[in-house]
């Protein structure tokens, strides 16, 4: 084929561009808290991270396997309350030392996303995001009425450090929302390159098919269930210890369930890039809303209008578009003999 | 010795009795037809042997193994491949994937690790040339014809080299051309030593392949024997005439 050399040198071209984009990203990333290191750069930058990694864990379950769960703030609270409780009644002390038992909430919430996986996966479509949503408000009805445990509506007090005064504080909270979110890009990506994650991507496609060709369909998609609690419950934990307060309503919030699932829409469905791209638009653009009209509550207004735009002109999220958009370009580029060929070939397959 | 062996298998749906107590067998290194009008429970029958849904009452043997009740994931990994009626393939993945996805692999590491994926890839492709349909490789599976669909995915599902394949309608809406080709595959995947079964409506196609088919009416196995002595059946007249 003529045009396979000038394709694979731009194809070269393209993987060298993504990985120098990925590497600058990287290092912005690291040192943002050096060059804009005012309190208030710094706090939006922790939730923007956190949504990064909430968005990218929450696609490994609804972006793999198509199963939209909007219930994912109950791993989110249950991480920050377990993590909270688990602070206090170790007498743990504030500081840097907390930081290293963020994975025994995850651990936490890895029971807890079991139990809850093995009832709701038994439903499908509709039915699965209902379960989803109800175990959610369960969850936040306990938080609410198990008064002795959580403190109920009063709240749950959490350790913080004085020594991370004035400009610093955001900063290690910052830099453990980065490691976490890394973390789910990184599973998020091995996922979607092992069998596994074929697996559930056939799952998402015709899930009756897949279990005829041999996919343990109810083993993968709790493990994926499971992967994806685990990751939002361990954010959950630095959340908590970052708000220092915790209130059932705020923790178990319906919003940050459906922010992330918005996010991950917005960005593309299962892809791994996708998700990190809804967050870094949506959650700046949300508190600067916020920000900008108070606690007026008028930037749910602003999410559902987003929502509509993407049901509406981005169906399939930004990253698909801008990739097929990409590939029109280069298969026109590449002159008009690989398309002929490509479309004589597909005719003559086609009619057999 | 019979490679499948179904005795007294019986499904009902509410006050449909689809599977009335039905009994057949498929010897290996056959092609085995299932015939019989629409509504005998052809496709019942095969969703009860591949796992799809539980019996009420009766056996399935696969290698003298008892079968019935299984999941249809144990049971693909034991060795029964399908396929569906109309061509069920993932659309959203490319043909190749869609490949790839019945590939077994055991262990955890080997479904995380991806080193095998050169390997499987070159037997994919290769499956894919011997059914004519390598050019499409990269091409997803909603932008595939009706034909390239029909052979993916029984492409697709000989790739964990399944003993047994049932076959649901292979000749079902694809034009004479493409049905010999398809014909011609079963019939050389067959010498290699894939046994068949396979439901049809097209009687040419049938009496030329199988070696050996089973008639169904009302849930019961009423016929079996060569494809002429069972175009000669009287029962089998009466079953499809009606008289």
């Amino acid at each position: 084929m003529s045009g396979t050399p000038t394709i694979a040198i731009r194809a070269g071209r393209l993987a060298a561009l993504k990985g120098l984009g990925l590497v600058l990203v990287g290092i912005l990333a690291l040192i943002l808290p050096l060059i804009a290191p005012d309190p208030a750069t710094t706090g939006m930058a922790v939730f923007t991270v956190m949504y990064v990694g909430l968005a990218s864990a929450w696609n490994i379950m609804g972006g793999y396997t198509g199963y939209i769960s909007l219930g994912h703030a109950a791993f989110f609270g249950f991480g920050a309350y377990s993590f909270g409780l688990l602070l206090n009644h170790l007498n743990v002390a504030p500081g840097y030392l907390p930081f290293v038992l963020v994975p025994v909430a995850g651990l936490l919430t890895a029971v807890l996303a079991v139990g809850i996986g093995w009832v709701a996966l038994r439903t499908r479509a509709a039915t699965f995001v209902i379960v989803t949503i109800a175990f959610m408000f369960m969850l936040q009805l306990l938080g609410e009425n198990l008064v002795k445990l959580t403190g109920g509506g009063a709240g749950l007090a959490l350790p913080y450090s004085h020594d991370w005064g004035g400009g610093f504080f955001n900063v290690p909270y910052y830099y453990a929302m980065l490691v976490l979110a890394v973390l789910a890009l990184v599973i998020s990506w091995s996922i979607r390159r092992s069998k596994f994650g074929l697996g559930l991507l056939a799952i998402r496609d015709d899930e009756d098919k897949a279990l005829a060709v041999g996919v343990p369909t109810r083993s993968f998609k709790l493990t994926a269930f499971v992967i994806s609690a685990v990751l939002v419950g361990m954010i959950g934990a630095v959340y908590g210890y970052y708000v220092t307060y915790l209130y059932p309503q705020f923790a178990f919030d319906p919003l940050i369930g459906i922010s992330m699932v918005l996010m991950a829409f917005l960005g593309g469905l299962g892809t791994v890039s996708g998700p990190v791209i809804g967050a870094l638009l949506l959650e700046p653009a949300q508190m600067e809303f916020a920000y900008r009209f108070g606690a007026s509550r008028l930037y749910l207004v602003f999410y559902s209008a987003v929502f509509l735009i993407v049901i509406l002109l981005l169906p399939r999220g930004i990253v698909p578009s801008v990739a097929d958009l990409v590939h029109r370009w280069r298969r026109g580029a590449a002159g008009p003999t690989t398309t002929a060929r490509g479309s004589r070939e597909a005719v003559k397959a086609a009619s057999p | 010795m019979s490679l499948l062996e179904v005795k007294d298998l019986s499904k009902r749906f509410g006050g449909v009795v689809a599977v009335d107590s039905c009994s057949l067998t498929v010897p290996a290194g056959t092609i085995t037809g299932l015939i019989g009008p629409n509504g005998s429970g052809k496709t019942t029958v095969f969703n009860l042997v591949t796992g799809f849904i539980a019996p009420d009452g009766g056996e399935v043997h696969f290698k003298a193994r008892s079968i019935a009740g299984m999941g249809p994931d144990r049971i693909y990994a034991l060795g029964i491949g399908r396929t569906f009626q109309l061509a069920r393939i993932f659309p959203r993945l490319t043909a190749l994937e869609n490949m790839l996805v019945p590939v077994r692999r055991a262990g955890l590491k080997a479904l995380l690790s991806r080193g095998a994926w050169g390997h499987e890839k070159e037997r994919a492709m290769e499956m894919l040339a011997f059914m004519d349909i390598s050019q499409v490789a990269g091409t997803l599976g909603g932008a595939l014809s009706y034909g390239q669909r029909k052979l993916l995915e029984l492409a697709a599902v000989m790739m964990a080299g399944p003993e047994l394949v049932l076959l649901d309608e292979p000749a079902g809406g694809v034009n004479p051309a493409l049905l010999e080709r398809i014909a011609e595959r079963i019939r050389e995947l067959n010498r290699q030593g894939t046994t068949f079964l396979l439901v049809e409506h097209n009687m040419g196609f049938v009496m030329n392949l199988c070696h050996e088919v089973v008639v169904l009416h009302q849930g019961r196995a009423i016929a079996k024997g060569n494809p002429r002595e069972v175009r000669e059946n009287p029962a089998v007249l009466d079953a499809y005439l009606g008289t």
